[in-house]
Parts: C-alpha cells; sequence; structure tokens
C-alpha cells in the first residue's frame, strides 16, 4: 500500500504546481494538465455520449471550461476529480441537446407492439449463437450501446461514473448537481433499466457457458 | 435478514460498507439471492466489454492544439513582478515567496492598523503600528493554529465504522486542510520576516502535514490512513501546534503585546 503512496503524491503534487503556474500566466503549463488528463477524459466522453465525434467536443469543452474556471478551483490538488466533473456536466447538457434534436428528426428505426423503438440489429433472427459469437457480430454490442443510449443523461451520467470512473457517490452527486441520496437513486434506477433490457442477452451467455457451447 | 432488495444487492456490488456484513451472511445462506446477485455481476461485466477506442498516443497534443487558440488571456496580478523576472526564477523560489509575504504581511498590518487607529485626529494617542501589527499576527497565528488542531484531532479520531470498510471518506478534512494551507504559508512568511524563526518552523512542519492531508484522495483506505496518522505522530505536530497555539493565545490575552516576540515566548516554542 504504502509502495504506491510517494507516486500518488507526486502526481497530485505537480498537478496543484501546474495549476498555480496556469493561475500565474503560464498557458504551457495548462497544456501539460491537458496532456495528463485528456485520454481519461476522453473515456468518460466516449462512454457517456457514444460516439467519438461527441466524446471529443466534449473533451475539448471539457478543458476550456476548466480554464476559464480555473480561479474558482483555488488551490484544490485533485485537478483530475475536477476536469472529470466538468466533463460529465457538460456530456449531460451535449446528450440533451442530442435526444431533442433526434426527436425531431424521424429515426431508423421500428416500433414494437407495445411501442417501443426496436433497432434493425435486434430483429435479425436468433440462431443461439455464443454470447463470443454475438458480441463479434455486434448483436450483443449493439443491445449494449442501446440500452445505454435509453437511459436519461443523469442516469447514463450517474452509471458510467459509477462502474466505469469509479466514483464516490458525493462526486456523483456534485456532477448532478443533486443530493447524494437522489444520485444513489439515479445510479440504482440506470442499473435497473439496463437489467431489463440487457438480461435475456446476459442470461443466454450464462446458459451457453453452463451447456459448453460457448466459444 | 429478509431479503435484501435490489437497490441494496446493487449497492453490495459496488462495494458500498452499508449493511454489507448482513448481507454477506443472507448470501451465504440463499441461493435465491446469491443468483440474483450472480446476474447483476454478469450484466455488468458484459457491459464493461464494450470497447472504448483508443484515441491514439498523440491525443492531448491533438486536443491542445484545438484549444490553444480558444484560450483566453489570463492575466497575471498586479503583484506579479515579483513573478517575472528575466532570469525566469522559480514561482516558488523563496525570495519571492518572501517578497509576496512581506506584501501581504504589510497589506495586512497596514489594514488593521487603520482600522484600529483612533479616528479622532485631535486624539494623542497613535498606537504604534508595530505593536499592532506583532498583535494581529498573534491573534491570527492562534486562531489558525487552533482550526489547524481540530483537523488533525478529527482526522487522528476519525476511522472504519466497521470492521468490513473498505474506504474511509475524509474529503471534509481535506478540504479544510486545502484552505488552511494558503493562510499557513502567509503566515510562515510573516513570521519569518519578523524574526520570529521557531514560530516559523513550527508552521513550516505544519505546512507539510497539511499538505499531506490536503493531497491524499478523498477516499482512503484504512491502511492509508493509518500511515497518515503515524506521520502526524511522528513529527509530534499536534503537541507542538498546542504549545504554540497556548503561548500566543496568553500573549493575546494579555493585551500588552511587545513589538516584538517575547523571550519566554520564544524559548517555550524552541522547547516544542
Amino acid at each position: 500500500m504504502n509502495r504506491m503512496r510517494p507516486s500518488v503524491e507526486t502526481i497530485m503534487e505537480s498537478d496543484a504546481v501546474a495549476v498555480e503556474q496556469t493561475l500565474a500566466g503560464d498557458r504551457e503549463a495548462f497544456h501539460i494538465l491537458v496532456e495528463r488528463h485528456s485520454r481519461n477524459v476522453y473515456r468518460l466522453a466516449y462512454r457517456m455520449t457514444g460516439n467519438q465525434h461527441d466524446a471529443e467536443e466534449v473533451v475539448q469543452e471539457a478543458f476550456l471550461r476548466a480554464y476559464q474556471k480555473l480561479s474558482q478551483f483555488a488551490a484544490r490538488a485533485n485537478f483530475g476529480t475536477w476536469v472529470y466533473r466538468i466533463a460529465a456536466n457538460y456530456a449531460i447538457d451535449r446528450m440533451r441537446q442530442r435526444k431533442s434534436e433526434d426527436s425531431n428528426r424521424a429515426l431508423p428505426a421500428r416500433e414494437t407492439d407495445d411501442g417501443a423503438e426496436m433497432d434493425l440489429m435486434s430483429t435479425v433472427p436468433d440462431a443461439a449463437p455464443s454470447p463470443e459469437r454475438l458480441a463479434q457480430s455486434g448483436q450483443l454490442a449493439t443491445q449494449m450501446r442501446r440500452a445505454l443510449r435509453e437511459l436519461t443523461p443523469a442516469e447514463r451520467t450517474a452509471f458510467v461514473m459509477r462502474h466505469w470512473g469509479g466514483s464516490g457517490i458525493e462526486e456523483i452527486a456534485a456532477a448532478l448537481n443533486s443530493s447524494a441520496s437522489a444520485a444513489k437513486n439515479t445510479v440504482f434506477r440506470s442499473v435497473q433499466k439496463l437489467r431489463k433490457a440487457l438480461e435475456p442477452f446476459v442470461e443466454q451467455r450464462g446458459r451457453a457457458r453452463a451447456m459448453g457451447t460457448e466459444l | 435478514m429478509k431479503h435484501p432488495k435490489e437497490e441494496e444487492l446493487i449497492a453490495y456490488h459496488d462495494g458500498e460498507a452499508a449493511g454489507r456484513e448482513a448481507i454477506a451472511e443472507h448470501l451465504a445462506d440463499c441461493p435465491e439471492c446469491e443468483a440474483e446477485l450472480a446476474h447483476i455481476d454478469a450484466l455488468l461485466a458484459a457491459l464493461n466489454t464494450i470497447p472504448v477506442p483508443e484515441p491514439g498516443e498523440d491525443y492531448g497534443q491533438r486536443v491542445w492544439q484545438q484549444i490553444s487558440p480558444r484560450l483566453p488571456q489570463r492575466r497575471g496580478h498586479w503583484w506579479d513582478f515579483l513573478f517575472s523576472e528575466p532570469n525566469a526564477v522559480p514561482w516558488f523560489a523563496p525570495r519571492r515567496l518572501a517578497g509576496a509575504g512581506a506584501i501581504a504581511a504589510l497589506v495586512l498590518a497596514a489594514f488593521i492598523a487603520g482600522r484600529l487607529t483612533p479616528r479622532d485626529p485631535t486624539s494623542p494617542v497613535a498606537i504604534d503600528a508595530s505593536k499592532v501589527r506583532e498583535r494581529i499576527l498573534v491573534l491570527a497565528v492562534g486562531e489558525h493554529l487552533g482550526r489547524s488542531e481540530m483537523v488533525l484531532v478529527e482526522l487522528a479520531n476519525s476511522g472504519p465504522q466497521n470492521a468490513g470498510q473498505k474506504q474511509v471518506n475524509i474529503s471534509g478534512e481535506q478540504r479544510r486542510a486545502e484552505d488552511l494551507l494558503e493562510e499557513n504559508r502567509l503566515y510562515r512568511q510573516t513570521a519569518l520576516e519578523q524574526g520570529d524563526t521557531a514560530l516559523a518552523g513550527v508552521l513550516d512542519e505544519l505546512e507539510r502535514v497539511l499538505l499531506d492531508v490536503a493531497h491524499s484522495p478523498q477516499q482512503v483506505t484504512p491502511a492509508q490512513l493509518e500511515g497518515m496518522r503515524q506521520r502526524i505522530e511522528a513529527r509530534g505536530i499536534l503537541f507542538k501546534v498546542r504549545v504554540v497555539g497556548k503561548d500566543l493565545q496568553q500573549r493575546g490575552e494579555s493585551g500588552n503585546t511587545p513589538a516584538q516576540p517575547s523571550s519566554s515566548g520564544k524559548s517555550e516554542r524552541n522547547k516544542a
């Protein structure tokens, strides 16, 4: 445990130094912060928005906003967490905007009997292939992406931050601008919705594994 | 225990501490709930397989190229002359900090002296500015040490609420340590300017401890917390802070503050 500690401290401290230098007018110091954190922010942004173009836009906007608000950041050492939260915030806005744009457009999807949208990929006849084959053909991945897209922006943010970003409930609450208990509920709701949408596929994987038909 | 709700099983999967032991006990005896948890694990594991395209090694550089033309020019502060010598002395060079500290102390003392000096121009009483400055420093540093002591004591007393808790949240102490750091730097520089090396020494040690706390993760493992606690104890900083704080408090309460720190006060602090 202690073996890891000095390196974490060094990284944190160098972030704090770079922030102070940026505040003193040194743009190159901010360049260092961008180089250091942009890939991590990109991963968050991609998982939230689901596409590369929007993810890149979120990353750029997050760093621009961080630069503009840097004086509010004061001496806080954890710049990475801060810019991550800014990115999550902006991605929520971006997703809401996309949703409203999409709702004004005719989508290449058709509706099931219960009125839910149905992705064309999901109509491919199920020949009970292994989950890996499903994934290879893109069907499982498509279903998962679709299930994530069906979440509200807040649910998606909460899910991504919690399960992929390892964020704590307080951090998620700050990004969602909500209370901790509301953030906790949002995380729960997101998993519940994903379960409902994906359980048949995931169970299929389990069955395939049990029957030894998994590749 | 009743069957845990889906919400509780998801929280259990996420490693949340509340009710963890009771759920673990229940899972050991309930195949139904165990299977339910296995479904949640499987779902989240499957979602982990969604690939994220790798943006490339030069991604940070590309982001910089895209945003740098859009960054507004950040103007330095009026006191930046301290930081802009032609030979590019680092901002944290002692002489720059000393200069910044001296200016800060001067501004602070001038402001307070202005507030305390009698407004009536005919009054024969004029408070000696150096005494005022010393008294303000004594009061402010005493208060600062009190707040620092409180943070360190809280940290020393914090810990996991039960044996199974994997993370302890110290974000509150961390934020307060960050706030105290700035003040501490200013007081340390001012103490140095006034030749009170004993006080400056204690503030210097306190600064290292505050840095340690401020730069820790918000959630630490009990082992990390114990390490932090041991470092605080090893420095004996709590004892030193208390001794110096008490000395300053006595000087503040006496109201008869000498222009220079008393020799007895200094020797007491040197003992600390």
